[in-house]
């Protein structure tokens, strides 16, 4: 899909420090949309979910959702940021049919959030991610693009609009330049975005799911001569919306760069589009004349000013810090710094502790969410969350392992039979026969046979070579299909042979 | 001061009106004028004076998050020039050249 020239991620660092920018979309769950009581949902059949003041239709007008106004409240208080005391919505004002008043409802210079800050932290080291704003605005509505390759606007003979998202709530949230994370500055982008999912999520604000749209980011970097002060020119990637994309559209944006730069040519100021497929970037609109939004205070709203006792009262409702939480949970659940990481870069920290809620132990929550769990859900491309089997699941297979109806082995099995939709752990065990063999009869029978089919194993155990019990365990297991107690099998065998 | 009439051009162009030469002469000396006495009053209004940003002395009016009924797509789609799948038919967005 591209043809640009790469620098080695490793040369690119050594010679250009990147500096990030990163806006990140998050969508409110509130009930009802921004600016009118049409419902706020996901999907629907198109052009369900509108009204006269989502449609834009002459003689509407819009009254702000007192939700939405406090959902942003405690987002800005979250991030640290400072509350305005009075702000006001501005219209952004272009012709994209995607918009259909012809501008967005947004704020421009009065932010109701600005000035934060949050700490994300990567392989053990911490970065501070100042916040310049978040604002409030309202989403646009869905295109698609007819006659062209793909779906791709470039080429469409005609697009068709459905305004069902058009008006939700959004936030939008934008750092300053995060400077001086050299080499990991994809992994802090990562990480960031990472955290700010988890926290909408932890505020109850937003579905926070990326693969719906809920969360997206749009990345910008630009490169410097390790060195110099002054940035290079930037370039923006939209609407990057899973965190291995974003991790993987800066690398290769960083390589792009630093190739442009090492040939004496300059970067172009564009917005560029990412494609999942082969990881690359290609370019979009560019930015070269800066866009004019012909920005104005929003006429048809009055301001925003909420009291200060409003605030004080939002803050009392905010969860507990990310890094607090991360430090009581590493203490109640006894994991080693190491795996605490891996588990919060994972983003398993709410699963593991909604497994362990349910009543499996925290090792074994954490052995099935990072081990099988994580390799299924990277196999099918989905975050983790969604690999299709719930923490109450997985607590009850855990449940069934440790009442030892079931070993390691066959709770594989039941996994698979789970996420192919098949119900429940137990419903599985019971509907597919797949209960651990313990009955002594059995495994008795299968254990002579074994002895009988090996008889120089069976030899060295009689002569005192216990590890060779093993072979023996190994042949009893295959003829029982995986569905004897190894336990048991291995007492039984030295007993015969003792 | 004096807005040229290359500016009001490009205002004209940002906001999709199409302004003949005439129309130019004529509407960028209006609009230049609107600006002056704009300038004039805040020359006026010291630090003291707040901003004026709304006519109505209000602030926070809010609606409580409650559903209302939605239009049906047949309403919502009834005043459009042209529909396909229950959506909104329009033409093109990006040039040939984009």
């Amino acid at each position: 899909m591209s043809t640009a020239a790469l620098m080695k991620y490793e040369d690119a660092l050594a010679k250009y420090d990147p500096v990030l920018g990163l806006e990140v979309h998050v969508e409110l769950n509130t009930r009802t949309k921004m600016f009118c009581g049409c419902i706020n949902e996901f999907g629907g059949e198109p052009n369900t979910h509108t009204c006269p003041v989502c449609l834009g239709l002459p003689g509407s007008l819009p009254v702000v959702n007192e939700k939405a106004v406090e959902s942003a409240i405690r987002i800005g208080l979250a991030l640290n940021c400072k509350i305005a005391e009075w702000c006001r919505f501005a219209r952004k004002n272009y012709f994209y049919p995607d918009v259909p008043k012809n501008y967005q409802i947004s704020q421009y210079d009065e932010p109701i959030a600005y000035d934060g800050h949050v700490d994300v932290e990567v392989d053990g080291q911490t970065y501070r991610i100042e916040i310049e704003r978040a604002h409030m605005e309202e989403d646009a509505g869905k295109s698609l693009h007819i006659g062209g390759a793909t779906g791709r606007i470039q080429g469409a003979d005609h697009s068709a609009m459905d305004y069902n998202r058009a008006g939700t709530p959004l936030i939008e949230i934008v750092t300053k330049p995060i400077e001086g994370t050299g080499d990991k500055a994809p992994q802090v982008a990562r990480a960031y975005v990472a955290m700010l999912r988890d926290l909408v999520k932890a505020l109850d604000v937003s579905d926070a799911r990326m693969e719906q749209g809920s969360v997206r980011c749009d990345a910008n970097v630009s490169l410097r001569p390790i060195g110099r002060e002054e940035y290079g020119l930037r370039t923006e990637t939209k609407n990057v919306n899973s965190l291995r994309s974003i991790e993987r559209a800066l690398t290769y944006e960083i390589t792009r760069q630093a190739a442009l730069l090492d040939a004496g040519e300059k970067v172009h100021q564009e917005t560029r589009h990412f494609h999942e497929l082969d990881g690359s970037t290609s370019s979009g609109r560019s930015k070269e004349q800066a866009e004019d939004y012909r920005y104005f205070p929003e006429p048809d709203l009055v301001p925003v000013a909420p009291s200060r006792e409003w605030v004080e009262q939002l803050r009392t409702t905010l969860p507990e810090p990310p890094a607090q939480r991360r430090k009581r949970l590493l203490a109640d659940w006894g994991f080693s710094d190491l795996e605490m990481r891996d588990v919060v870069s994972a983003g398993a920290v709410d699963l593991i502790e909604e497994t362990v809620a349910a009543g499996a132990p925290a090792q074994a929550a954490r052995k099935w969410w990072m081990g099988e769990l994580s390799r299924k859900a990277n196999d099918a491309g989905v975050e983790l969350e969604s690999v299709g089997m719930t923490p109450a699941q997985v607590a009850e297979l855990q449940g069934l392992v440790d009442g030892k109806t079931i070993n390691d082995k066959l709770a594989r099995q039941v996994i698979e039979h789970v996420l192919a939709g098949q119900g429940g752990p137990a419903e599985v065990v019971e509907a597919r026969g797949l209960a651990v063999v313990s009955d002594d009869g059995a495994l008795s029978e299968a254990v002579d046979a074994a002895i009988a089919a090996n008889p120089d194993v069976a030899d060295k155990i009689r002569d005192g070579k216990l590890a060779a019990a093993g072979a023996l365990i190994g042949a009893v297991m295959k003829q029982m299909r995986g569905q004897a107690d190894a336990g048991r099998v291995r007492e039984l065998i030295l007993e015969k042979l003792g | 001061m004096a807005l040229s009439r290359e500016e009001v051009a490009a205002l004209g162009r940002l906001a999709r009106i199409e302004l003949s030469t005439e129309e130019l002469e004529h509407l960028a000396p209006q609009l230049d004028q609107i600006l002056e006495h704009v300038a004039r009053v805040s020359e006026v209004a010291a630090a003291d004076i707040q901003p004026t940003s709304h006519p109505l002395p209000l602030s926070n009016v809010f609606r409580a998050d409650e559903v209302r009924e939605c239009l049906t797509a047949e309403q919502a789609l009834s005043g459009a020039p042209a529909v396909e799948d229950g959506r909104f038919r329009v033409p093109r967005i990006l040039g040939e050249s984009a």
